[in-house]
């Protein structure tokens, strides 16, 4: 790390920015899966979502960070609050957003981080990220209209197939 | 800025998500549990893009996205169904699947 | 006079160049048709028809043109020998033993289909002596089929369909035939089981047929599976040194060849890519243990089972298998006389399926085994290095069971009211019928190998070379087979085309049935029945006299099949007779074609009769790499001479490498030097074949004739009681769950009717009844044991498990996701503890 560091100082900023996301993030999603208010889990789920983007910004990959505050931020929260007031939940506390089985996914997820953990800091122990400018977006492009063309396309039909199921399986005259 | 925070983060973030899978009881809040499991797999392809200095793991993030997007669509279109014909989206209730 | 600079040329054409308007025209037609089909004046057919005369008028010239092509290499590869050494480059020439035999290049033009990673896939033509063979082969076929559907299937509910799925089959066949690449072939592969799915299913509304299209589509499926993995085995073998050496990819057809005969492969490898490729063969081919599709897919329309399952479809496992034989040849150590997965396959095939032919009354169903059993003597050829007689074969047997399927078809338009119960509704029709029984007669004699039909040439050929290539009990596999076919044969043309007119054939109208299912389910009555007693009471009393005859048959089908009377089709049905010119045509140009297509390689008839060997198999020659490259860019007119080692020599005589031995550094072979057998030796061979055969036609026709005439066999029904009621019974059971069905037919009905059988053969006691008899029992047991109990019960076995499997599980089913959510993480994560502990420690 110390050979490293020559070339690719830790940027004290950027440590410092990452941590308070990654704290914020960390007890939004917790909030999100215990919250007792199906809005405020969707609130919740906009600010885990939100501090995604900006890790991605943090680790150079603007564009990808400007389509998940689109996508994600834009669009599909829309869907998941339509998705809540549609389906009428009540605007405020409710009870019985847990399975009676439900402390059976503390020890799961707690196995699972400690496996994931354990993995990941044996195999990157003291690597550090490189210092790399923004990806131009033009790479990206390149990419997908090249060598990733036929997964691109693939892609489109996928994103077809979803929309037609979708209005397919939510209209309401059938 | 080290390669073991970023990948930390994805794991935690991810662990939480498989909670909330398991916990959750409403079908809403079940798709979210599952979006934020695609975010920190997400995070994890971007480090592991920045790592080796190509872009196949944005590209590959950027596919994630999308088809995040036509689940949560049809997932939702889902619900919407249930709904309308149980009057609930509790999950427990849904068990015809049992063998 | 060539030129010298030309002298290294090889001739090419325009209909090489764009053979791959062959396929394209068929796909374009099937557009057409679905398109505008049904506003045609003849509702599309005729779209169907003139892109299958295009593609024919095409394939034949770009078979002219390869002719020239080998002509012009043979010629200037001579010129070029003495143009080479002028430039002091050492080449055997003939005075020194050797011949040279250049190598000609397949003309290729492909354009880039898609491209992923890096990875081309081509789509186009690659042509050479193979290709030709079969696209000429093909399109040829497929016309003479819709000049026959034409009037065959007149008046159908899906006419226009009908032909559509015809051009689109023969289009996907094209395309397979001419592939470049294993993606293409893949493509073609599949067109051709969809529109087998469709045609089989044609007419959907009767269940059978329904069913029978999904147990041919579903059982082609799991040979398929093979296909696809043992495509991926071979591209992650053959990518790294197609890359490297050829310029090419792991997809490529050639490359694979190459790559499999450079001996840089692993063998394992190969074996295992050689495995899985040759079980997608299984099941599009009808081997052995995948063989149940076919008869049951001949609830199609007649046209469909002559083009599709018997003369061109079925043949794609024997194509892929010929196609990428070195694969099979290193994979399977052909080359060391290892007794190979194919051939014993193939040898099983062979006498499972011949012996099932005597058990059938439906006439497609003896063909469709018929098929089943030729198709066994490819692969055994292919499986024992002798791929000539094996490609040879797939020629001569299109025309003659193409043409055998076309006369079965005949006789339903036009003599037994659409049934094809040999025993029921045929008989004495080789009056009526005059011209369809000499075809008849023609192709039989053919397909049995009677010198000089077409079967001889080819089918004595695999039998002479499984010999000479030391697989002595194959070769009498093999005589077996040809004696039994001509057994079957002789059943067969007997029960159709002598004797007295039965049922329909002698205009009676009791079970008119509009189409071939009522045949089918004639046949699961009988079948069901079990005991080789039931059809043989059936057929004694059919033997009395007429009136016997029409009463014996009417009060047991009329109960079930009044219902099926279709009375428009009773006005032109009156009386037996000749099929009229549309039907007749296709069938007589079969039959000349079955008469004379031996003669294109008459290999004991010595060299300058082997065109087939000349114009098609490759030449097993080194091919240096820099002049193989050279070629690319769609140019290919540059001709390959062999490399200068003195390997060059014709396989028979002299070194062989290709297939045995590394081929010398810088050079790549493309096809093993399979041996051939020697034409003096054949003679004898043949000679004795023809022999055992005619003695089988022989005892076959004694135990038809006399067996049939046979007194004590006449009141048979009366004397088994026992066998009657059991009869009626079953077949009043027959519609109950088929588990219960099959424990009954097996373990109580099927003994004591044997007995019964046995004891009353016993009484009649004739030799060579005996022998017939005997035959018929062995193919009554195989058909109930090897085929309805292991193949049956394995399929039975393995639900059962799954079902015992299912229970056992049964708790952890509670239908909640969140607990399957659980079981999931969960497994995972304690599956990833597992691996990362293996892997830590």
């Amino acid at each position: 790390m110390i050979a490293q560091a020559a070339s690719d100082s830790i940027n004290v900023a950027q440590n410092v920015g990452f941590g308070i996301i990654a704290a914020l993030m960390i007890f939004a999603a917790l909030s999100v899966v215990t919250t007792r208010n199906v809005v405020h889990a969707a609130l919740w789920l906009v600010l885990v979502l939100a501090g995604v983007a900006a890790q991605y910004i943090l680790a150079a990959a603007e564009f990808v960070a400007a389509s998940q505050v689109l996508v994600y931020i834009g669009a599909v929260m829309v869907l998941f609050l339509f998705g809540i007031m549609l389906t009428r939940a009540q605007i405020g506390h409710e009870k019985g957003l847990n399975n009676p089985t439900w402390a059976l996914g503390i020890p799961v997820a707690i196995v699972l981080l400690g496996l994931l953990a354990w993995v990941i800091i044996d195999a990157f122990e003291d690597d550090v990220l490189p210092d790399r400018g923004p990806t131009p977006t033009v790479a990206l492009s390149d990419q997908f209209l090249s060598i990733y063309l036929i997964p691109f396309l693939a892609l489109s039909f996928v994103l077809l197939a979803a929309a037609i199921g979708a209005i397919v399986l939510a209209r309401k005259d059938r | 800025m080290l390669a073991v925070n970023f990948l930390l983060l994805g794991a935690v973030l991810f662990c939480i998500g498989v909670y909330g899978v398991i916990a959750r009881r409403n079908a809403v809040l079940v798709l979210m549990s599952i979006e934020l499991i695609l975010n920190a797999v997400n995070l994890n392809l971007i480090a592991f893009a920045l790592i080796k200095g190509t872009v196949d793991g944005q590209v590959f993030a950027l596919y994630v996205v999308a088809i995040a997007a036509a689940e949560v669509g049809v997932g939702l279109a889902m619900v919407l169904m249930i709904y309308r014909n149980r009057r609930s989206i509790a999950l427990d209730e849904l068990s015809e699947m049992k063998g | 006079m060539m030129l010298a600079a030309d002298a290294a040329q090889l001739s090419s054409g325009w209909f090489l160049e764009n053979a791959w308007l062959i396929a394209l025209i068929p796909a374009i037609g099937f557009g057409l048709i679905i398109a505008f089909g049904k506003k045609m004046p003849m509702k599309g057919s005729e779209i169907g028809l003139l892109s299958m005369a295009a593609s024919t008028v095409l394939a034949s010239g770009a078979a002219v043109q390869w002719i020239q092509r080998t002509d012009s290499a043979d010629k200037g590869g001579e010129e070029a020998v003495g143009l080479i050494q002028a430039f002091g480059r050492s080449v055997p020439t003939v005075s020194e033993g050797g011949e040279v035999e250049p190598f000609i290049e397949p003309v290729v033009s492909t354009w880039v289909w898609w491209q992923n990673s890096g990875l081309e896939f081509g789509i186009g033509s690659s042509v050479d002596g193979l290709a030709i063979l079969l696209l000429w082969l093909v399109a040829f076929i497929s016309l003479l089929v819709q000049v026959f559907s034409l009037d065959y299937v007149r008046g159908d509910r899906r006419y226009t369909h009908f032909f559509a799925a015809l051009t689109l089959f023969s289009a996907g066949m094209l395309v397979m035939v001419m592939a470049e690449n294993m993606v293409q072939l893949i493509l073609g592969w599949e067109i051709m089981g969809l529109c087998s799915f469709m045609l089989i299913g044609h007419w959907w509304e009767e269940y059978p047929n329904a069913r029978a299209a999904l147990k041919a589509f579903f059982t082609v499926r799991v040979g398929d599976v093979g296909l696809l993995v043992g495509t991926a085995i071979i591209f992650f073998g053959a990518n790294q040194w197609a890359v490297d050496n050829l310029d090419s990819n792991g997809f490529n057809i050639a490359a694979i060849q190459a790559w499999a005969l450079s001996g840089e492969g692993s063998h394992i490898l190969l074996l295992m890519g050689a495995i899985a490729l040759f079980i997608a063969c299984i099941g599009k081919s009808g081997q052995f243990p995948l063989h149940t599709w076919l008869p049951d897919a001949m609830a199609g329309p007649t046209p469909v089972s002559s083009l599709l399952h018997s003369s061109t479809m079925v043949v794609a496992g024997v194509f892929l298998v010929a196609r990428i034989y070195p694969v099979f040849w290193q994979g399977f150590n052909i080359d060391n006389g290892g007794l190979s997965f194919i051939a014993v396959i193939g040898g099983i095939t062979i006498v499972i399926a011949a012996l099932l032919a005597f058990v059938q009354d439906d006439i497609k169903k003896v063909l469709a085994y018929s098929t089943v059993s030729q198709l066994g003597y490819m692969m055994l050829g292919l499986g024992t290095g002798a791929w000539l007689p094996a490609v040879f074969h797939i020629f001569t047997h299109a025309f003659f069971k193409c043409c055998l399927f076309l006369c079965a078809g005949s006789i339903s338009h036009s003599a037994s009211h659409h049934s094809f119960d040999m025993k029921k509704d045929m008989g004495g029709l080789r009056k009526k019928m005059p011209f369809t029984f000499a075809a008849w007669i023609v192709s039989t004699l053919a397909l049995a190998g009677i010198f000089p039909f077409a079967g001889f040439w080819s089918k004595d050929e695999i039998i002479d070379n499984v010999g000479n290539n030391g697989y002595d009990f194959l070769l009498i596999v093999g005589f077996g087979g040809a004696a039994l076919t001509a057994m079957y044969m002789t059943r067969a043309t007997y029960l159709t085309f002598f004797g007295e007119p039965r049922g329909a054939a002698a205009g009676l109208h009791d079970h008119d049935d509009f189409d071939d299912t009522h045949a089918e389910e004639h046949e699961m009555e009988l079948l069901t029945v079990g005991a080789p007693e039931g059809p043989t009471a059936e057929e004694a009393a059919a033997d009395a006299p007429r009136s016997l005859s029409a009463a014996t048959n009417t009060d047991h089908h009329d109960d079930h099949h009044d219902d099926h009377h279709d009375d428009h089709h009773d006005d032109h049905h009156a009386e037996p007779h000749e099929s009229g010119p549309l039907l007749l045509i296709p069938i007589l140009v079969l039959a000349f074609l079955a008469t004379i297509s031996g003669f294109a390689n008459a290999t004991p008839l010595g060299e300058e009769w082997e065109s087939i060997k000349k114009y098609v198999e490759p030449r097993p020659v080194e091919v240096p790499i820099e002049d193989y490259l050279a070629q690319g860019a769609g140019e290919s007119l540059q001709l390959v001479m062999p490399t200068a080692t003195g390997d060059a020599l014709t396989a028979d005589d002299g070194a062989k490498v290709c297939g045995f031995e590394t081929p010398a550094a810088g050079t790549v072979c493309f096809f093993p030097a399979v041996t051939h057998a020697v034409p003096k030796l054949s003679k004898i061979l043949a000679a004795t074949a023809t022999v055992v055969i005619a003695f089988a036609v022989a005892i076959a026709f004694n135990v038809a004739y006399y067996g049939r005439r046979n007194k004590h066999l006449v009141g048979l029904t009366e004397r088994s009681r026992t066998l009657r009621g059991g009869y009626l019974f079953l077949k009043n059971k027959y519609y109950l769950d088929a588990l219960y069905e099959n424990v009954i037919v097996r373990w109580v009905a099927h003994p004591i009717a044997k007995a019964a059988y046995w004891m009353n053969q016993k009484i009649i006691d004739a030799t060579v009844d005996g022998v017939g008899k005997s035959t018929r029992r062995t193919g009554q047991w195989v058909y109930d044991n090897i085929d309805q109990k292991v193949v049956d019960g394995a399929v039975n076995g393995s639900g059962f498990v799954a079902s015992e499997t299912g229970h056992g599980l049964q708790p952890v089913q509670s239908g909640k996701v969140s607990q399957y959510g659980a079981l999931l993480f969960g497994a995972a994560a304690v599956g990833a503890i597992v691996l990362v502990i293996v892997n830590v420690s």
